[in-house]
């Protein structure tokens, strides 16, 4: 079975870099030929976990894979850690700094979008140590 | 697939296999093989850089030349806004038209004029809720090229209202044919064209089936005669001119400062530019956007490679004539059929970019897409013929060239080296 795997790495308070390892992985989609919404729904979802490592984690490692079933996306940041995951997950809460939020980020979004647009997403979180979200996005079998 | 029609042409005379149009071509369609570039047909978009940039002036655009005009009994010239920025000393608009008058046509229709009708409809749509927002406009060809082939998200959002030098072509001929009782296929509307993209977007419609457009001239190549008659003592009267909204669509952000429906738009130009905010739209990175104007040219259309005069000194004047235009639009949609403005179905996306049909399949040369990238140097230097590393590792991949295409694996094999290992070579 054949699947590719990337590696990234974020940088920490460099919000002019957020995006680039989403938008790599979007145009390797495309030479895939996978539909539209899938890509769509994996662009989102990792752009969204990016802005996160950035505003909160101090940057940290992605690692991507991607198969024909599934596209799995792993977001480690060595960061301060969630406390409290369900609260964390709530629509509209956030703890981004006044600077963050200045450039448009820290609306509470960014988890509950994350949700929203992958199939399957799991947050391992220690406080002082660091957060590591898993999310995947299923593609449909070929028609 | 479809046959990919462009209007770019190659003299192969000319052509010295430089890399300056591989380097320069914004979707990597350009590859020198056998020391003369080569386009792959599918990827381009006819946005006219490599035109633009080659220094043996090997590639030339696909227009029409004015002499084919006599197939038709009646001739009805439509003149790109962008044309009246190509002069100087020139006050007036309407010597421009009166100009064309005198050089034989029968008739002449403002583009700028039907640009009023296109900016009226998208209006109406958009206050009627009728379009899903945010909505691109589809009024540069190469916008609509770029999002066929490389923005699958983006496919439904292109505006479904026709361009305005198609609208020009029916409203014209229509009009022509009411007053003189021809029948249409007697009438020729020649579109007087700042790009070549817009030559390809009459041969080969997309969002419509058939082009009313019969030629596509350059402004390039009416310019001298039109300069000339422009002279004469014994000019016609001048036909009332469109509004500033009109001309202004030959300037980037003229289209989208005509929409009245909302505030929310957006205007960007230069090839880069849009691609940009493309990805962003793709990415929802860009939101709380209801009309988008995105044009391939710097500056708009006045940065067309078939125009004469410097882009931005031809804003400068298209401004200054703009402010002595009337401020509201000179038309109305009354007695206007919806469909003549429609698209006919939507634009399909084509899937030009994907490596195999088979999703393993496609897996497994991206994986070799990958391994090979890793062995090359990262350079992208384009000695071998190839836009980069990357480009080269794929063409690699799909069989369509081969690693020793590139100059640093030679130069390593030339000295002994009998694996290639970039750490040694640097």
């Amino acid at each position: 079975m054949s699947a590719v795997t990337y590696h990234f790495t974020v940088p920490g308070d460099d919000y002019s870099r957020a995006g680039e390892a989403s938008s790599q992985v979007k145009n390797r989609l495309k030479r895939l030929g996978l539909p539209a919404g899938e890509i769509r729904r994996v662009s989102i979802a990792l752009y969204e976990g990016e802005i996160n490592m950035v505003i909160h984690g101090g940057g940290g490692e992605i690692t991507v894979t991607v198969s024909p079933e599934r596209v799995e996306m792993e977001l480690t940041d060595h960061g301060k850690g969630i406390p409290d995951i369900a609260l964390a997950m709530q629509e509209g809460y956030s703890t981004a700094s006044p600077m963050a939020r200045s450039l448009g980020f820290g609306a509470g979004m960014g988890l509950p979008n994350m949700k929203k647009y992958t199939d399957e997403m799991a947050i391992d979180s220690t406080v002082g140590v660091g957060t590591t979200v898993r999310m995947a996005v299923h593609l449909a079998p070929a028609s | 697939m479809e046959a990919f029609f462009h209007s770019v042409k190659l003299d192969w005379e000319r052509c010295v296999g430089c890399t300056n149009c591989v380097k320069r071509c914004p979707t990597d369609a350009i590859r020198v093989q056998d020391g003369k570039a080569r386009i792959l047909r599918e990827l381009c978009i006819d946005c006219g850089q490599c035109i633009y940039i080659c220094p043996h002036h090997a590639k030339s655009a696909v227009v029409d030349q004015l002499e084919q005009a006599h197939r038709f009994r009646y001739t009805i010239a439509l003149p790109d806004p962008s044309l009246y920025g190509q002069f100087h000393n020139l006050e007036d608009p309407g010597r421009v038209l009166q100009a064309l008058a005198a050089l034989g046509f029968d008739a002449v229709y403002e583009t700028a004029r039907a640009a009023e009708v296109v900016s009226l409809f998208t209006d109406k749509l958009l206050r009627e809720g009728r379009l899903e927002t945010p909505v691109i406009s589809c009024a540069c060809p190469v916008v609509v090229r770029l999002i066929r082939t490389r923005f699958p998200g983006l496919i439904r959002s292109i505006l479904p209202v026709l361009p305005p030098v198609e609208v020009a072509a029916r409203l014209a001929k229509r009009s022509f044919c009411r007053k003189t009782g021809c029948r249409p296929e007697e009438v020729g509307a020649v579109f007087l064209s700042p790009c070549p993209a817009k030559s390809t977007a009459s041969r080969d419609p997309l969002g419509f089936d058939h082009s009313e457009v019969d030629l596509v001239v350059a402004i390039k190549d009416i310019y001298p005669s039109l300069l000339a008659a422009m002279k004469r003592p014994d000019l016609p009267p001048a036909p009332p001119l469109s509004s500033r909204q009109g001309l202004g669509w030959a300037l980037s952000g003229g289209e989208a400062a005509a929409v009245t429906a909302t505030r929310r738009v957006l205007a960007a130009d230069g090839i880069e530019n849009i691609i940009r905010v493309l990805e962003d739209l793709e990415d929802e990175k860009i939101t709380g956007v209801d009309f988008v104007e995105l044009t391939a040219c710097p500056a708009g259309c006045v940065g067309g490679i078939l125009t004469v005069e410097n882009p931005f000194m031809a804003r400068t004047r298209l401004l200054e004539m703009e402010s002595r235009l009337p401020d509201s639009p000179t038309v109305s949609l009354d007695g206007i059929d919806e469909r003549l403005l429609s698209f006919d179905h939507p634009v399909k996306f084509c899937e030009v970019l994907s490596l195999a049909e088979d999703l393993d399949e496609a897996l497994e040369i991206l994986s070799r897409v990958d391994e090979i990238e890793g062995r090359l140097y990262g350079m992208d230097c384009g000695a071998c013929g190839a836009p980069s590393c990357r480009a080269l590792a794929t063409d690699i991949a799909l069989g369509r060239a081969h690693v020793e295409d590139c100059i640093y694996v030679q130069r390593a094999r030339a000295a002994g080296e009998t694996s290639v290992k970039k750490e040694e070579a640097l």
